[in-house]
């Protein structure tokens, strides 16, 4: 029998929510799971590892990004925001908080990579269309919804933040 | 689904990053998006023993747009490339292809000279790359070298490109004045890869055609061009049948049934989209001159 | 105020944590577990000659690796068939771990238990497991011819054959004037929702207690059947189904070889183990449903009436049946929909096959039912030259014929009898919705423009709640914070929100005092589970008739303490009160103080509630013979049969005439669920059901090829639809109550996919002018229909030929 394989481990820190947080990881760590089991900061939701689904998206210096996709490693160099950056319970942020009035949401395991890809959206575009609000969310995979009050939200969201502005 | 292990190198220069795939060969892989990579690594269907990671590798994230084309570094990402003015401006094939490169998303982080280097026929920016007759620029330890992209690509994922070698940018030089371009595919669903896909780029002289080419997506091996000059040059855009490309197109295209269409499907949806695709850019092309 | 709950738009109490992050899904506990993988069956038939796990043994961080051989006592016997009936004569059920044989992709051989998952599935990748091929079966096809055999000791790979008649069919079929025969088949599809399965399971060596952790539909049935597998008193397991990511039917089945393995391995570790299924392993070890073939032969009058129908159809139930046949009986039954077929006979074989084997999924063959039912209906009408919501309507069952017996027993072995329902209403309204009768003009137009256009119908009726009970209990703090429990589970259904509007509406508190949960079996050990759109029926009214109880405990203790009588009494705003002196009043919480004999003053109610203290008498014991301490209320709701709801949808469809394209321009549903608690909750429920139905109609399949390889289990390659593919889905809502139980509600969790299937098939039928016979359909199939169709191959319908009667529907399948 050989050696066991001990595999080189690498100190990784990444911004997550504004605050740096360090662990010591291999290099092969995805940045969902080091968000999820090395931060603890499981708000971020992994549901096909391939980058299809959506659910494990997060911002990486504003733009969203499939953090199924990207190593822990690279994520270094840049400031991420997960779901848990976007609001808290007590001040929901505009894009929560139309989910929350429109029911975009069942089961909730897709809805952080909605709100996040919605909040850059929503940057880009304060003032979407329907079909636009549409197609902005056609990257993300939910099976509990029928997407309908997504859309709805998408719209809702822009209303929150042009009445905060 | 978790990656095998392997070895993260993070060269901050070319060199660096050369030396490093010099020294693995064959058990190294670049990593630059990861878009398409790290699925793989994800499934176990690829576990190179050591990865470049270029993301900190300096000098590769310009767009430089000049008299001669569009040089694209090997960093930037799709959705750079897609909303830089400068270079829609100079060539609109660029965004109109991108816009049909998987979802948004994907494109933040993706980048157009990594689908170029992973040669996937069912990549839109190699067909994108074909019919601006591109170049590939790669760099290694023992000299760089430019590629024309007709030597670039020798078969489904498989390129010319040593292991050695790194991709640093691909060039897309411009079209000539008075050309119009247009790109349209199908998918099962929005943002898939495609069924089929089409690009043309129609050139007017004198208010008729004088050059009309196209490459396309997904139904053939490697991405190469289809010249249809002859069937439409002296023609005014506006009297030409450009169905009349169709079986060009058919004799042109080998397409392959998967799961998702057979080739007799896609076969006919090049076809369509061909012609669709040429009149489009045709009307592009004179909206250009006016 | 509180009387407005019921029935209204309540924004969801989970959300606001589901939205921060909060939420906590099985994968968000157990930091530091150990983490589970499998080696997997890479054959669909093979006999295990060897395993070699030496390979793994130099990963560093693995902990433990098990095969078969390991198991002990019950672990090592097979998995429960957990519905038996007596037409099942040939259930089979797999082992936690493969014994000697694999019957499919997928299935566990090896389980390995490491530090963290990545370092697991190093080990797993390290594992050599030597196999012997078998032949293979795969698709209804191959197990009806039987050449090959999925289990050698059952005979014709059926698993269970199952009749049931009504009238004399035969006699029927030969008497009626007009006769036609459909073959009709639908595939595979899957539950899929976002959060895969997943267990995690923590030993408590000092108390010998096992806390155990499911991405479940039914905790209550896990945790039994981990305490009968690993040998522990009920009373030493607990489970919980912590924030579920989505069931649709897949997590209803239990217990799954995970299940037990993984807290067997935490026991025999000592350790937190934890296993979360990936997405792989979700397609090609989970559950399937819906692949079934139909064949049916229908008569009836120069009117359209359904004199007989004779349906017979195979289901193909993969390699094991540890749900029974819950799935093709449902079909036999609710395949009826609104109809009234003189004389009906209904025969099914259920098929072995060596793929994923199946469970109930979203809907639970009623798509396949409605799909053969709805099909027919289009026919009649082309046959005859009749509308089809006009033929449709003249085999309605009528209001006045409520309660009406269809004469079969259902899915709960109880007579399918229909409570309620309204269905011509139901269907003028969704005439009127979708401008039915104006179509042809739309048609004419869109011709015109070079467009084909056409428009489908479809309806059903679905058995709901169906029992045999669930639980509620109900607890007034002395803070006035009332706790609900129920046992069933959630997975998205919002029952934190509708079950607080249930217990604050019957009790008069304000919402937000009322906490609810749901799924634990510490707090209520007896449930059922959340499957069959029987959770709000089931535990709604549990919750109710508990809240009834409870409050009638408070007004008698108020009563005595206000000294009035009870009927003088009423509860607003968690304050009982003299109705028309709202001054003499005392708040629940006060009563909850007086409820317990106990009264240490460890809070400001308990001081408060010491002015109503009357005098001690001697002779009263403390806590009265019928009575009990606290202001609790725990009751039972337990139907004779299962209520009926039912819905129709239409669909306007466009096909591309060159590349056969489809697309949605127009979804319509009526719906009638009867009362119902929240309508923003159950039009939530409808649109995600009709999503799901527009991924079976036209882009979900599971594409197996002959060797029994999944090709598409991944979601690049299964293709669920995203928002661009979903049409915006018109909803209107009739609410006929159900008389069976208090809160005259329905089940709404499924209806939303039944009829798609149906529906998208009728408008492209429409469209196109020939029939379409299979789902789901893609552009490449209905490219190849027309070519087909165009050839003569396949016939016209009778509306866009000049010839009476059509041979539109051929008939292919040979009678087994």
């Amino acid at each position: 029998m050989s050696e066991p394989m001990v595999e080189q481990l690498l100190d990784v820190t990444v911004t997550v929510n504004g605050r740096p947080r360090h662990a010591r990881v291999p290099a092969r760590r995805l940045l969902s799971d080091f968000l999820r089991h090395d931060v603890g900061l499981t708000g971020t939701h992994v549901g096909c590892e391939h980058g299809v689904c959506g659910a494990c998206t997060v911002l990486v210096d504003g733009a969203p990004m499939r953090s199924c996709l990207m190593f822990a490693v690279t994520a270094q160099a840049y400031a991420v925001t997960t779901v848990e950056g976007l609001g808290s319970m007590d001040g929901l942020g505009p894009v929560q908080q139309a989910f929350l009035e429109c029911h975009g949401l069942q089961c909730g395991f897709c809805t952080p990579g909605f709100l996040t890809t919605v909040t850059a959206f929503l940057c880009d575009n304060p003032d979407p269309t329907e079909g636009q609000a549409r197609e902005a969310i056609s990257g993300n995979l939910c099976r509990c919804t029928g997407y309908q009050n997504i859309v709805r939200s998408v719209l809702r969201a822009a209303e929150l933040r042009a009445e905060a502005t | 689904m978790k990656p095998a292990p392997f070895v993260h190198h993070a060269p901050r220069t070319v060199d660096e990053a050369t030396a490093v795939l010099a020294d693995v060969g064959h058990d190294g892989k670049v990593l630059a998006g990861g878009q398409s990579l790290i699925p793989l690594l994800n499934m176990r269907l690829a576990s190179p023993g050591h990865l470049v990671d270029v993301n900190g590798v300096c000098g590769l994230s310009d767009i430089r747009v000049d008299g001669s084309g569009v040089r694209v570094g090997a960093l930037v990402r799709h959705a750079e490339l897609e909303r830089d003015p400068r270079a829609y401006a100079a060539l609109p094939l660029l965004r109109q292809a991108l816009a049909h490169v998987a979802h948004p998303v994907i494109r933040n982080r993706g980048t157009t000279v990594g689908s170029i280097a992973h040669a996937d026929a069912a990549g839109e920016m190699p067909a994108v790359l074909a019919l601006t007759g591109g170049l590939v620029e790669a760099a290694a330890a023992n000299g760089d070298r430019e590629v024309a992209v007709a030597d670039f690509f020798l078969g489904a994922l498989e390129t010319s490109l040593r292991p050695e070698e790194l991709v640093v940018a691909v060039r897309f030089p411009l079209f000539p004045p008075g050309t119009g371009t247009a790109f349209a595919e199908r998918a099962r669903r929005h943002g898939d890869y495609a069924l089929a896909g089409v690009a043309a780029a129609v050139t007017i002289v004198d208010g008729v055609v004088a050059r009309a080419r196209l490459s396309f997506v997904s139904v053939t091996d490697v991405p190469g061009t289809l010249d249809v000059t002859e069937e439409f040059a002296g023609l005014e855009p506006e009297a030409a049948h450009w169905r009349d490309c169709s079986d060009r197109v058919r004799a042109h295209v080998a397409p392959e049934t998967d799961l998702h269409a057979t080739a007799e499907y896609r076969a006919m949806l090049a076809t369509e989209l061909a012609w669709r695709t040429l009149a489009e850019a045709a009307s592009n092309a004179l909206t250009v001159a006016a | 105020m509180t009387t407005q709950l019921f029935g209204a738009p309540v924004r969801r109490r989970e959300d606001p944590r589901l939205l921060t992050g909060g939420g906590r899904y099985l994968d968000d506990l157990g930091a530091g577990a150990l983490a589970a993988a499998f080696v997997r069956s890479p054959h669909a038939h093979a006999r295990i000659l060897d395993i070699d796990v030496t390979g793994a043994l130099d990963v560093d961080g693995l902990v433990a690796v098990y095969t078969y051989e390991d198991l002990p006592g019950r672990v090592a016997e097979p998995l429960p068939l957990l519905i038996p009936h007596p037409a099942l004569t040939h259930g089979r059920t797999q082992y936690a771990l493969a014994r000697d044989e694999v019957n499919h992709v997928g299935e566990p051989v090896v389980m390995v238990v490491a530090r963290d998952r990545y370092l697991a599935e190093d080990a797993c990748e390290r594992i050599r497991v030597e196999y012997e091929p078998l032949p293979v079966v795969v698709g209804i096809e191959a197990a009806r011819r039987a050449d090959d055999l999925v289990h050698p000791d059952v005979p014709g790979n059926v698993a269970a054959h199952l009749v049931q008649e009504v009238g004399d069919v035969e006699a029927a079929l030969e008497g009626a004037p007009h006769t036609l025969t459909l073959d009709l088949s639908v595939e595979r599809s899957a539950s899929m929702p976002l959060e895969g399965k997943g267990v995690l399971a923590r030993w408590d060596a000092e108390q010998g207690e096992l806390r155990l952790f499911s991405s479940t539909q039914t905790s209550t049935g896990v945790r039994a059947a981990v305490a009968a597998k690993l040998d522990l008193p009920l009373a030493k397991v607990e489970c919980i189904a912590p924030d579920v990511g989505g069931g649709f039917g897949v997590k209803i089945n239990h217990p799954w070889p995970e299940e037990v393995l993984v807290p067997w391995a935490a026991r025999l570790l000592d350790r937190e183990v934890k296993w979360v299924e990936d997405r792989r392993e979700h397609f090609i070890s989970s559950a399937h449903e819906r692949g079934q073939l139909h064949r049916v032969r229908v008569g009836f009058d120069d009117d359209g009436r359904l004199l007989a129908l004779d349906v017979r159809f195979w289901h193909d139930n993969g390699a094991y049946t540890p749900y029974g046949i819950i799935v093709p009986i449902i079909t036999s039954t609710q395949l009826l929909g609104p109809y009234k077929p003189a004389a009906y006979r209904c025969e099914f074989w259920s098929l072995y096959t060596n793929t994923v084997l199946v469970t109930p999924y979203r809907g639970a063959g009623r798509p396949q039912g409605c799909f053969a039912m709805e099909r027919t209906m289009d026919a009649i009408a082309d046959r005859l030259g009749v509308d089809r919501a006009e033929v449709r309507s003249r085999n309605f069952i009528l209001p006045s014929e409520m309660p009406y017996d269809q004469g079969l027993l259902f899915q709960d072995g109880r007579p399918l009898k229909y409570d309620s329902g309204d269905f011509p209403a139901t269907l003028a309204r969704l005439k009127a919705m979708v401008a039915w009768d104006d179509f042809g003009d739309y048609r004419r137009q869109a011709e015109a423009e070079g467009r084909r256009v056409g428009m489908g119908i479809g309806c059903y009726v679905e058995g709901t709640g169906v029992g045999p009970y669930e639980g509620g209990h109900i607890q007034v703090e002395t803070s006035g914070r009332v706790n609900v429990s129920t046992g069933l589970t959630s997975q998205g259904q919002g029952h934190q929100t509708v079950f607080a509007q249930v217990v604050a509406h019957e009790l008069g508190v304000p919402l937000e005092d009322v906490f609810v949960t749901t799924g634990d079996t510490r707090r209520m050990p007896y449930a059922v589970g959340t499957f069959a759109s029987r959770a709000a029926v089931m535990s709604g009214n549990a919750l109710a008739l508990a809240a009834r109880a409870l409050r009638a405990k408070a007004l008698r203790i108020a009563a005595e303490a206000l000294e009035v009588a009870t009927e003088d009494l009423e509860i607003v705003e968690g304050v009982v009160r003299v109705k028309g002196a709202p001054g003499t009043s005392m708040s629940l919480g006060t009563v909850s103080v007086m409820s317990n004999p106990l009264r240490y003053a460890f809070d400001e109610a308990a001081k408060a509630a010491t002015q109503f203290a009357g005098a001690n008498d001697p002779d009263r014991a403390p806590v009265a013979d019928d009575d009990e301490p606290g202001l609790e209320g725990r009751d039972f709701y337990s139907p004779t049969q299962a209520t009926f709801a039912n819905g129709m949808h239409a669909a306007v469809v466009e096909t591309d005439p060159v590349t056969a394209e489809i697309r949605i321009l127009r979804y319509c549903v009526v719906h009638d669920c009867g009362t119902m608690i929240n309508p923003m909750i159950v039009e939530g429920q409808v649109h995600g059901g009709v999503a799901q139905g527009v991924g079976g109609a036209l882009y979900e399949r599971m594409v197996y090829d002959e060797s029994g390889q999944l090709l598409n289990a991944s979601f690049m390659d299964f293709l669920m639809p995203y928002a661009s593919e979903v049409p915006y889905i018109e909803t209107d809502h009739l609410e006929t109550p159900s008389p069976l139980n208090p809160l005259g509600i329905k089940g709404a969790g499924e209806a939303g996919c039944i009829p798609v299937s149906a529906v998208i098939a009728s408008a492209i039928e429409d469209a196109e002018g020939f029939p379409i016979t299979s789902m789901p359909i893609s552009p490449v199939e209905l490219w190849e229909l027309r070519r087909r169709h165009e050839a003569g191959d396949l016939p016209s319908l009778a509306r866009s030929t000049t010839s009476a009667g059509s041979a539109a529907y051929p008939s292919t399948l040979e009678a087994p």
